[in-house]
């Protein structure tokens, strides 16, 4: 089946970007509703694609060039089960930030510059979720990352420019070690379409660059999505931006272009190998642990969330890790599809509980003017509505039934248990526990902690766009945990399970052989 | 052989400027030199001896061509370098404008 709208998640944010830069230039107030009507066509869009496409795949190709002999020539937009999910998610948590903005970045100047730039990084994000080619995921990569860095910097102070130019240099290096990478696809397989080189490389074909090529492309994408040894950028990237920017940084960014591109590549591009898959699964527990105790002695809100990240997605990757190992052994298929049911069930939440957190920072700094927790105190009784959402998203966070983190993280749990990585299983559960202590640290110094010494009775509710965006990301959190029940699992997760389990799948769909 | 060789130690080369240098302008001036080590490299790539450049001739069928997608690539790398080191050097002369200096040692109000 072939799904008209594709080209257009890429088409529309661009074309938005570029009219919003112009037409902002006149007209002070039109960027801002651009934006907003650009997000919310996505959305519309995403979610009917969700909701129609079903479990197939649907591919576009850009420009009618028909394949050859087989073998496909031009660019593909693939438009699977995995890659619906993760435009929804773009596109919602995308759409909510932009509701944010309207307020909060109020009090910037030149806020033309700001929404354009927000749609570039959409558009690139949608590009590299929907493309079939990797040389075009390098392409939208860039067009995401080169507006990202921008974003960062929009405070243009001290703190912001420092962040950002650590951000853009390991970015940038990450990005020449995937260039490099490409280059070594192409020299062996001499295609680039991801379908095709799967297909070339299980066909036995000069596979002397294969374990090279998969560490460049581990290395690079690990720094884009910040695995703990390539961390040391998030923390300050995703605290000096603009908190609406930190929502789509954490809350999508490090997931569309890092962990996506990894759980794609190494399921539907290379032969899911033993070794390459421990390696996956140590990173993975490895970010989970660490970025734990790193966040813990956090006194900065957006640093302590920005580490929690760290962790957060250390689940998702440990988590898919297992799904692979057990793959590669080739034993117990139900408790890999399990397992990587669980990552990829607990990157959704991620990105709605994240979101809302990143959103309950900035509301706080709106209304206070501070970051530091130390300083806070007893804001529940001036924000009322910050304090009850904040609260929803902290107990998603910790895994605290009957919000959506509780389930993906017990999925993720016993799937751990059922493949007899007893340890892990341990460790995820210590995590979680550490995670509750630091949210409770969290909810009681921002929130409740009265302190006759430092009370105020200035403290104001943000204004109605904030609130409204709030409040819909804690509903969401809510509603995602209905994903656990079975029938809805069935229809929304397992065809992204479906497509990254079974091996050849992917890439008959795509060279339609 | 020896050229991909060459084409890995300038990219060592930049690694070497970024992870050494404390000045800005030469950190970004690394970051150059590894970006054209990649581009050398898929050039590279699509070289066959003796070709020719793609443009397809009826008249002699056997003729041997170079393979122009690296060629396209490399193209589209270059603009996409570009706007990296544009953006770069931009955040660079603000950082200059705000600290006063280049000295990556003194840009560090971010800790923790």
């Amino acid at each position: 089946m072939m799904n008209p709208l594709i080209p257009l998640f890429v088409a529309v944010p661009l074309a938005g970007a570029f009219l919003t830069m112009i037409l902002g230039r006149f007209i002070t107030a039109i960027p801002r509703y651009m934006a907003l009507a650009v997000l919310l066509f996505l959305a519309f869009i995403s979610f009917w694609s969700l909701v129609v496409g079903g479990d197939g795949s649907s591919v576009y190709t850009l420009g009618g060039w028909e394949p050859v002999d087989g073998v496909p020539i031009g660019l593909y937009l693939v438009h699977d089960g995995f890659s619906a999910l993760l435009l929804c998610l773009i596109s919602l948590v995308g759409l909510l930030s932009v509701t944010y903005s309207v307020s909060y970045m109020a009090r910037y100047t030149s806020e033309n510059y700001f929404y354009s730039l927000f749609c570039l990084m959409i558009a690139g994000m949608n590009g590299v979720v929907l493309s079939g080619d990797i040389f075009n995921i390098y392409v939208f990569l860039e067009i995401s990352a080169i507006s990202s860095y921008a974003l960062v910097a929009f405070g243009v102070e001290k703190n912001e420019l420092e962040a950002t130019l650590k951000y853009q240099i390991l970015g940038v290096v990450a990005s020449f070690m995937i260039l490099f990478a490409i280059g070594f696809i192409y020299w062996s397989a001499k295609t680039l379409n991801i379908a095709d080189i799967r297909t070339v490389f299980s066909a036995g074909h000069d596979n002397r660059y294969y374990l090279l090529i998969q560490l460049l492309l581990l290395t690079g994408f690990g720094l884009k999505a910040a695995m703990i040894p390539f961390h040391a950028w998030l923390p300050d990237a995703h605290s000096s931006a603009p908190s609406p920017i930190s929502a789509m940084l954490s809350g999508v960014l490090i997931k569309a272009v890092g962990i996506y591109v990894i759980i794609r590549l190494f399921f539907n591009m290379f032969e899911v190998t033993e070794g390459m898959s421990i390696v996956i699964t140590t990173l993975g527990a490895l970010s989970m642990a660490v970025g734990v105790f790193l966040a813990i002695g956090q006194w900065d809100i957006k640093r302590l969330l920005a580490y929690h990240s760290i962790s957060q997605m250390g689940y998702v990757v440990m988590s898919v890790g297992i799904g692979m190992i057990l793959m590669a052994r080739g034993i117990r298929s139900e408790v890999a599809a399990l397992a990587i049911t669980g990552g990829i069930f607990h990157m959704l939440n991620h990105a709605a509980f994240k979101g809302l957190l990143f959103l309950n920072a900035g509301a706080i700094e709106y209304s206070v003017g501070t970051r530091d927790l130390r300083e806070m105190g007893g804001l529940a009784k001036g924000m009322p509505v910050t304090s009850a959402t904040s609260l929803v998203a902290s107990l998603s966070i910790s895994g605290i039934p009957p919000f959506n983190g509780f389930f993906s993280k017990l999925i993720i749990i016993v799937a751990a248990v059922m493949g007899r990585f007893y340890f892990l299983a341990l460790l995820a559960v210590i995590v979680s526990i550490i995670t509750l202590a630091s949210f409770m640290k969290f909810q009681r110094y921002a929130f409740y902690n009265i302190d006759p010494g430092k009370i105020r009775n200035d403290i104001k509710e943000v204004p109605a766009p904030m609130l409204l965006s709030m409040i819909t990301l804690a509903v969401v959190c809510l509603l995602l945990s209905l994903l656990a029940l079975p029938g809805l699992r069935e229809t929304v997760l397992s065809p992204a399970t479906d497509i990254l389990m079974d091996q050849l799948k992917y890439s008959s769909q795509i060279t339609g052989m | 052989m020896t050229v991909y060789w060459l084409c890995f130690i300038l990219f060592l080369v930049g690694l070497y400027g970024v992870i050494t240098r404390r000045n800005l302008i030469k950190i970004a001036i690394s970051l150059s030199v590894m970006e054209f080590s990649c581009f050398l490299f898929l050039a590279l790539i699509g070289y066959t001896e003796g070709g020719a450049a793609p443009i397809v001739d009826t008249a002699d069928p056997v003729k041997i061509y170079v393979d122009p997608l690296p060629q396209a690539m490399v193209l589209t790398a270059i603009v996409i370098g570009l706007a990296t080191t544009a953006m770069l050097m931009a955040v660079i002369i603000r950082i200059y404008r705000k600290y006063g200096t280049f000295d990556i040692r003194e840009i560090n109000n971010l800790r923790g």
